[in-house]
């Protein structure tokens, strides 16, 4: 349906946006943080409600059936998770988040052919896929289901170095051909990045690293906004992007540490609290 | 959008996401990590609008994946938020700062 004029679609937006600003707002004190939840939920239903309403949507009932089925999926999980959990559910839901994003942003390279969209893609794609990956090894951690000390090995450096340049150069072959093959490598090499990302933090610092993931995730929505050219995802992912930067600095130094000796110190040979 | 309205939004969006968060206390750092989880969630939208556009069976089942895994980070974001936030009503006074993310932490009143 295209019930909503593009005017009104975007005053819509705005009231979300305005909704999540004040949810980041109530959260950061604590008299006001459970309604700052509840006004962030708020703007997050209005604005999925004008989605159904201001573009012509093809295939809404698998839609809605998919909705049902992740909130059917989350929402027992988020219920019945015990509260030590809870820093490793943030985590999952962080991952899902990420990935969700990446598969928006692959999606779209077969619709454009403009070089400025492109590169929002693989940005999109490689921050997603980093993001999706990182948080399912800090779940595993938290969970104690593989070690939670730094998991180091020799030559760890030169591995997330090649990585980090081969899912760049991959980047740029997507980039310029817009292939699929070179999409699908790209994904590949940004879960593997994120994976070195987090395999030598400790697990006492794990919950910083989520904390900063999160703002990774937010920083891969923004990206997403521009590819879709959706103002709300630019706002909402900049948003978060932005408060994570500054909430994981300020657990970072909660804990009395630094952010880049929580993810570069294994590397320097330095130790992590594990 | 013109890039120089883009840039516009976003260089003012940071700047209210630095300022909005700028002064919690630490023992709100995980609720609100957990809100801020939440709120990108929001791909949802972006999620809904490619697999309401795409008629390509392997290409909407890429999307529907993306649609219910984004619903998950939204919906169990909000739920996860506010029952960490509950846990806080009718607590004692926290004794000492818990390490931020160590379990949920507590709200003194």
């Amino acid at each position: 349906m295209s019930v909503l004029t593009p005017e009104w679609t975007a005053l819509l937006y705005l009231v979300s946006a305005v909704c999540f600003i004040l949810a980041l707002k109530g959260l950061s004190s604590p008299r006001h943080a459970r309604r700052g939840n509840l006004i962030g939920s708020a703007g997050a239903l209005l604005a999925v409600i004008t989605v159904f309403l201001s573009v012509k949507l093809d295939n809404i009932p698998l839609i809605l059936a998919a909705i049902v089925v992740g909130s059917a999926i989350a929402v027992p999980i988020a219920r019945k998770v015990q509260m030590t959990q809870m820093p490793q559910l943030v985590g999952g839901f962080n991952g899902v988040g990420g990935g969700a994003a990446a598969l928006v942003a692959v999606l779209e390279l077969g619709h454009n052919v403009d070089v400025w969209v492109r590169i929002a893609i693989v940005f999109t794609m490689l921050v997603g896929a980093i993001s999706f990956s990182g948080s399912a090894i800090t779940v595993l951690k938290l969970q104690e289901l593989m070690t939670t000390r730094p998991v180091l090995f020799p030559g760890l450096r030169w591995v997330m170095s090649i990585a980090v340049l081969a899912s760049l150069a991959s980047a740029v072959l997507v980039v310029v051909t817009g292939s699929w093959i070179w999409a699908v490598l790209l994904l590949i090499l940004g879960l593997g990045v994120g994976v070195l990302l987090v395999l030598p933090v400790g697990g006492a610092d794990v919950p910083i690293v989520i904390s900063l993931l999160n703002a990774f995730t937010g920083i891969a929505v923004a990206a997403s906004g521009i590819v879709l050219e959706n103002v709300l995802l630019l706002v909402a992912g900049t948003l978060v992007g932005a408060s994570g930067t500054i909430l994981t600095m300020a657990m970072a130094k909660a804990m009395g540490r630094g952010v880049t000796g929580i993810l570069f110190g294994a590397f320097k040979g330095g130790s992590t609290a594990g | 959008m013109d890039p120089v309205t883009l840039l516009t939004v976003v260089v003012l969006a940071v700047f209210v996401g630095f300022e909005v968060v700028s002064k919690v206390t630490s023992k709100l750092h995980t609720p609100l990590m957990s809100g801020a989880n939440a709120i990108h969630g929001i791909i949802l939208i972006g999620a809904i609008i490619v697999a309401g556009q795409t008629s390509d069976p392997w290409l909407l089942t890429v999307a529907i994946i993306a649609v219910v895994l984004a619903t998950a980070n939204m919906v169990g974001g909000f739920v996860v938020t506010d029952r960490m936030l509950e846990m806080f009503r009718g607590r004692k006074p926290a004794k000492a700062d818990t390490p931020a993310g160590a379990g949920t932490g507590e709200v003194a009143k």
